[in-house]
C-alpha cells in the first residue's frame, strides 16, 4: 500500500478514466495522489483479517431494510424520447450522433 | 465580535418559524405569491454579493404560490409546507430547470424529470425558488470548487460558508429560503449549516429517496434538509422521508410526525461524549462552545457518560478511497454523448469522450476520478477499496456498540469555524480534514443533526453534531432542540 505512483500509472490511470491531462496537469496530479495515498496508508496499521468488508450499510439499520425487497418486474413506460433527446449535444431525434468510431 | 469581523459585511437574518408562516398563509393573512415575491427581492438584493443561488425557478415558483393562495381563499386543506419558499441544491432535478451540480460539464442540461424529493416538497405546497450552488458533483468543504464561482458565507463574506452544500446554508442563513435541501456524503449538510450558524439533518442512510440526485459515493449520498431552527428542519425531514420504489436503497421503514417527535424533551436521554472528537486539531474556542452545550444538556436532565469509538482517526482515509472509488463509476456517465457539455471538433469517439471530460471537470473531480480508477484498478484493489471497506465495517460497529448504551453521541460538526476565501484551496489534504468528525457517520450510516451551539469571540458560529443509531432522527432531533433551547 506504500507503492509510489510514477509520471507513468497517472497517464495510465487518466487513460483508464478517460481524463485528459494538460502538460502542468500531471505533474500536480502526481504530486496529489502520492500525498493522498501516503496519508490513506495509515489504515495498513489496522489488522482487518477476517473482517467481512461493508459495502453496503442497509443492512445495518435492521428494521424496514430493503434488502430483498424486489420490485415487480413489468413493463412500465420511462422517460419520453421527445423529452429526452433534445437534451442531447447531437441528435437526429431518434438516435445521439457521435463522432467517428471506426476509420476505415 | 472583533475589529476584523466587523469590517466584513454580514448578511445574516433569520427567517420567521415554518409554524408561523404557515398560520398566516391558512388564515389568509399571508398570501403565498406575496411570500414569494418578497422571498426574489430578498434574493435580488442579497445575491449579488453572496451567490447562493445558480439560478431561479420563478415561473414555476408563482404558479405553485398562486395553486397555493386559491386552495386558502376555497379553504381546501393545505399541506404542512403551503406557501414556504424553499431553495433546492443544484444537485437534484427540477423538470426543465438547470441542473449544473456546480459543473461546467452539466451547462444547459435541462432534466426532464423531477426528484422524488422535488415532487414531495410540492405535494405538501412548499414554492420552490430555485437551485442552490456547491460544490462541483458536490465533492468540496468550502463551496470554492463550484464553476460558477464561491459562495460568501453571510456571517462574515471574507469567509466560506462551508461545503458542499454551501448555497443551501447560505440562502437559509441570510434568509434567501425559509427551508433549503442539500445533499451530504461526508459532511456537506453538516459542516455547511455549522459554518453558518443554521441546522442541517443527515437522515439516515435509506430514509430519503435519492432518486433524481446526481450520484456521487451511491454508498453515502444522502439528501437532507436546512432550516433555521430544528423543528422546522424536523418538519422538512417529515415531508420528504419514506419508501420510494424509484431507488432501490430506499427503506420502508415507518416515518414518525419528525416535529411532534421533536417536542418531547430530552429529559433522561443518555448522551454520548467520545474524547476521540476533542484531541488535537480542535480548535480550543470549538471545544469550549461545545462543552457549553455539554452542560445545558446536563441541565436539560441528560444523561452524559463517555463513549470510546476507537476507529476514528481511520475515518478520513477510509472515506476518501470509497468515496472516489464510486465516484469515479458514477462520473463515467459525463461523456458528451447524451446531455451537457460536448467538446467541439473532435476527430473520433475516445477523443470526443476525453477532450469533453478534460474541458468539463475541474481540477477537485480530476483529482478524486483519477484517485478511484487509481484504487479499483486491477493489482491495487485489494489493498485499498477492500481494505477500507473493511475498516467501515469496524467504524460502523463500534458505533452500534455505542448505541447500546447511549441513546445519542454529541461531537463538534467541524474541528473550525468557518475558514477564509483561498485559505485551504492550495491542499487538497487540509481540506479534506475539515470533515473529520462528519464522515463517521456517513460511512455508518446513522443519522444526525447540527445544531448552532453558541459563537467564537468573532462571532463565528459553532455547531454541535448529535448523532443517532439508524432510523432514530427523533433522538437526534431531541436533543437538538435541548441545545437550542439553551442560546448557547
Amino acid at each position: 500500500m506504500t507503492a509510489k505512483v510514477t509520471v507513468k500509472d497517472v497517464e495510465r490511470v487518466a487513460e483508464l478514466a478517460h481524463l485528459e491531462l494538460g502538460p502542468e496537469e500531471t505533474p500536480a496530479m502526481l504530486h496529489d495522489l502520492n500525498a493522498i495515498l501516503d496519508y490513506v496508508a495509515e489504515l495498513n496499521e489496522l489488522d482487518t483479517t477476517g473482517v467481512e468488508p461493508l459495502a453496503q450499510v442497509s443492512e445495518l439499520s435492521l428494521e424496514g431494510s430493503s434488502k430483498g425487497a424486489l420490485r415487480a418486474d413489468a413493463i412500465r413506460p420511462s422517460l419520453d424520447r421527445a423529452d429526452v433527446m433534445p437534451q442531447a449535444p447531437e441528435t437526429d431525434g431518434a438516435f445521439f450522433k457521435v463522432p467517428k468510431v471506426i476509420e476505415r | 465580535m472583533s475589529s476584523e469581523a466587523k469590517s466584513a459585511e454580514s448578511f445574516v437574518e433569520k427567517p420567521k418559524t415554518l409554524a408561523g408562516l404557515h398560520e398566516g398563509i391558512v388564515s389568509g393573512r399571508t398570501k403565498a405569491v406575496d411570500l414569494a415575491a418578497n422571498y426574489y427581492d430578498r434574493i435580488a438584493q442579497k445575491n449579488p454579493r453572496l451567490n447562493a443561488y445558480l439560478s431561479l425557478t420563478k415561473e414555476r415558483a408563482l404558479a405553485q404560490a398562486e395553486d397555493v393562495d386559491k386552495a386558502a381563499a376555497k379553504g381546501d386543506p393545505l399541506g404542512v409546507l403551503a406557501g414556504i419558499p424553499v431553495g433546492i441544491k443544484d444537485v437534484l432535478v427540477m423538470k426543465g430547470a438547470p441542473a449544473t451540480a456546480g459543473s461546467k460539464i452539466l451547462k444547459g442540461y435541462r432534466p426532464p424529470y423531477d426528484a422524488t424529493v422535488v415532487s414531495r416538497l410540492e405535494a405538501a405546497g412548499a414554492v420552490l425558488l430555485g437551485k442552490l450552488n456547491c460544490d462541483e458533483f458536490a465533492m468540496g468543504s468550502s463551496n470554492e470548487n463550484s464553476a460558477y464561482g464561491p459562495v460568501r458565507n453571510p456571517v462574515d463574506t471574507e469567509r466560506v460558508p462551508g461545503g458542499s452544500s454551501g448555497g443551501a446554508a447560505a440562502a437559509v442563513a441570510a434568509n434567501m429560503a425559509v427551508a433549503t435541501l442539500g445533499s451530504d456524503t461526508g459532511g456537506s449538510i453538516r459542516q455547511p449549516a455549522s459554518f453558518c450558524g443554521v441546522v442541517g439533518v443527515l437522515p439516515t442512510y435509506g430514509r430519503v429517496s435519492r432518486y433524481g440526485l446526481i450520484a456521487f459515493a451511491s454508498s453515502l449520498d444522502r439528501v437532507g434538509p436546512f432550516a433555521s431552527n430544528v423543528r422546522d428542519a424536523a418538519t422538512m425531514l417529515g415531508v420528504i422521508a419514506g419508501h420510494d420504489s424509484k431507488d432501490a436503497t430506499s427503506s420502508t421503514t415507518p416515518v414518525p410526525d419528525f416535529a411532534a417527535e421533536s417536542d418531547k424533551g430530552a429529559e433522561r436521554l443518555r448522551i454520548g461524549i467520545p474524547a476521540e472528537y476533542f484531541g488535537e486539531g480542535l480548535d480550543p474556542e470549538v471545544g469550549a462552545a461545545i462543552e457549553r452545550g455539554i452542560a445545558a444538556l446536563k441541565a436539560a436532565g441528560c444523561v452524559v457518560k463517555p463513549v470510546s469509538l476507537p476507529h476514528t482517526r481511520f475515518a478520513v482515509p477510509t472515506y476518501y478511497l470509497i468515496a472516489t472509488a464510486e465516484a469515479s463509476a458514477n462520473l463515467a456517465r459525463f461523456d458528451g454523448v447524451r446531455y451537457g457539455y460536448r467538446s467541439p471538433a473532435s476527430e473520433n469517439l475516445a477523443a470526443m469522450y476525453s477532450h469533453s471530460r478534460d474541458e468539463g471537470f475541474g481540477a477537485e473531480v480530476k483529482r478524486r476520478i483519477l484517485l478511484g480508477t487509481y484504487a479499483l484498478s486491477a493489482g491495487y484493489y485489494d489493498a485499498y477499496y477492500l481494505k477500507a471497506q473493511q475498516v467501515r465495517r469496524l467504524l460502523a460497529e463500534e458505533f452500534l456498540r455505542a448505541f447500546a448504551e447511549v441513546d445519542a453521541i454529541v461531537t463538534p460538526t467541524a474541528p473550525t469555524p468557518a475558514f477564509k476565501l483561498g485559505e485551504k484551496t492550495g491542499d487538497p489534504q487540509a481540506m479534506y480534514l475539515a470533515d473529520i468528525f462528519t464522515v463517521t457517520a456517513s460511512l455508518a450510516g446513522i443519522c444526525g443533526v447540527t445544531v448552532p451551539c453558541g459563537t467564537t469571540e468573532a462571532g463565528l458560529p459553532v455547531g454541535m453534531q448529535v448523532l443517532a443509531r439508524h432510523m432514530n432522527e427523533s433522538a437526534a432531533f431531541r436533543v437538538a432542540r435541548a441545545v437550542e433551547a439553551a442560546k448557547i
